[in-house]
């Protein structure tokens, strides 16, 4: 059944705008529609100007994080039945606003960077694969998952108050190879989370274990490392 | 290639420290304050204290010890978690010193006042 959904979007242009501003549209949307549909119905029928990032549209390359209704989702994953009729979309917090619901991920991307997310393993390189017992790989699977949305580090007030703060992704991101059974590095990653910008700005309140759209125990990442950190350097 | 930079290392494990002291010194105030609380204001009540109920508490040196470890575990505490948000929130360096500053300036006065009434105390 069809149902007719009023839909404020929160606009910035810095070419025309002095400051941001919300636009308002009423459109007839079927509710198994996802925000995602509303949004290009709204860009291809009311107002092309209207910008914002999608890709796969499935959930998985992570390209439109966005604030829908007070929370950080997937405007590919959440459903118009889930939201109501009234529905308001804004830009990810704590990252500058380059136009509409874009936003510049530079500075998110740079902490990602900072923490050296890639495999160190110095050993000769095996004939074969490098092996590793299911087990072993239980321990950082759920880390894994991580697609670089930006929900979790947008959503967690330490990052909205200081972009110093690395903020849980790069954290997910480094508890993916600190416990790694093939990785070496996991004593530098912890060298960097142990700053003051790292897992201590963490102030453990769960924003980011309920805006990941791949349901991630972000949280419980974060509290891995601490206390990998904390029987490691005492 | 990626533009790698790495971060500078740390020089100590003083955050580390902190947040553990956080959670260890929650857990020991949620004990003895509430023990306090239920103490001083429900056993004794607080229309009943006066002089003679403190100086006959402090007669024990375990209650002095007591509460000196009340005093000095709220206080670390709470100015630690002050310290926390000064670093969240204020983003001027100048500022951000001055804060702390006045934070431990108050700290240790606090403290030694509060370490020299209780130890020196004499009914």
């Amino acid at each position: 059944m069809t149902m007719r959904v009023h839909v404020k979007v929160r606009r910035f242009d810095p070419d025309t705008d002095q400051s941001p501003w919300w636009s308002e549209h009423d459109l007839d949307a079927e509710p198994s529609d996802r925000v995602l549909d509303v949004l290009n119905k709204i860009k291809w029928e009311q107002d092309g100007k209207l910008a914002y990032r999608r890709s796969c549209a499935h959930g998985i390359c992570g390209s439109d994080a966005m604030r829908i209704n007070g929370m950080n989702y997937l405007a590919c994953k959440v459903l118009v039945k889930d939201l109501g009729s009234n529905i308001t979309v804004e830009p990810l917090l704590g990252l500058p606003v380059i136009k509409d619901l874009i936003v510049d991920m530079e500075l998110f991307f740079e902490h990602y960077r900072s923490i050296m997310p890639y495999l160190v393993n110095n050993d000769p390189v095996p004939t074969k694969e490098r092996l590793q017992s299911p087990e072993e790989h239980e321990r950082y699977d759920d880390t894994t998952k991580c697609i670089l949305c930006a929900a979790c580090t947008t959503s967690c007030p330490s990052f909205w108050a200081t972009g110093d703060y690395l903020g849980p992704s790069a954290i997910v991101q480094a508890h993916r190879f600190i416990f790694d059974s093939r990785d070496q590095a996991a004593a530098d990653r912890l060298d960097i989370l142990n700053q003051s910008s790292g897992v201590w700005r963490c102030r453990t309140i769960y924003n980011c274990t309920s805006a990941c759209p791949k349901e991630i125990k972000v949280t419980k990442a974060i509290g891995e490392v601490k206390k990998a950190l904390l029987f490691n350097r005492f | 290639m990626l533009a790698q930079r790495r971060r500078a290392m740390p020089s100590s494990n003083f955050e580390l420290y902190a947040w553990f002291f956080m959670r260890v010194s929650g857990v020991i105030l949620l004990l003895i304050a509430v023990f306090h609380l239920m103490l001083m204001h429900a056993s004794i009540g607080v229309g009943n204290i006066d002089f003679d109920t403190i100086a006959g508490r402090w007669g024990s040196p375990f209650w002095r010890v007591y509460d000196f470890f009340l005093l000095a575990f709220a206080l670390t505490h709470g100015i630690n978690g002050a310290r926390y948000v000064t670093d969240d929130y204020i983003h001027a360096q100048g500022w951000r010193v001055t804060v702390k500053a006045l934070l431990y300036v108050v700290y240790a006065i606090f403290i030694g006042m509060g370490a020299y009434i209780i130890f020196t105390f004499k009914a």
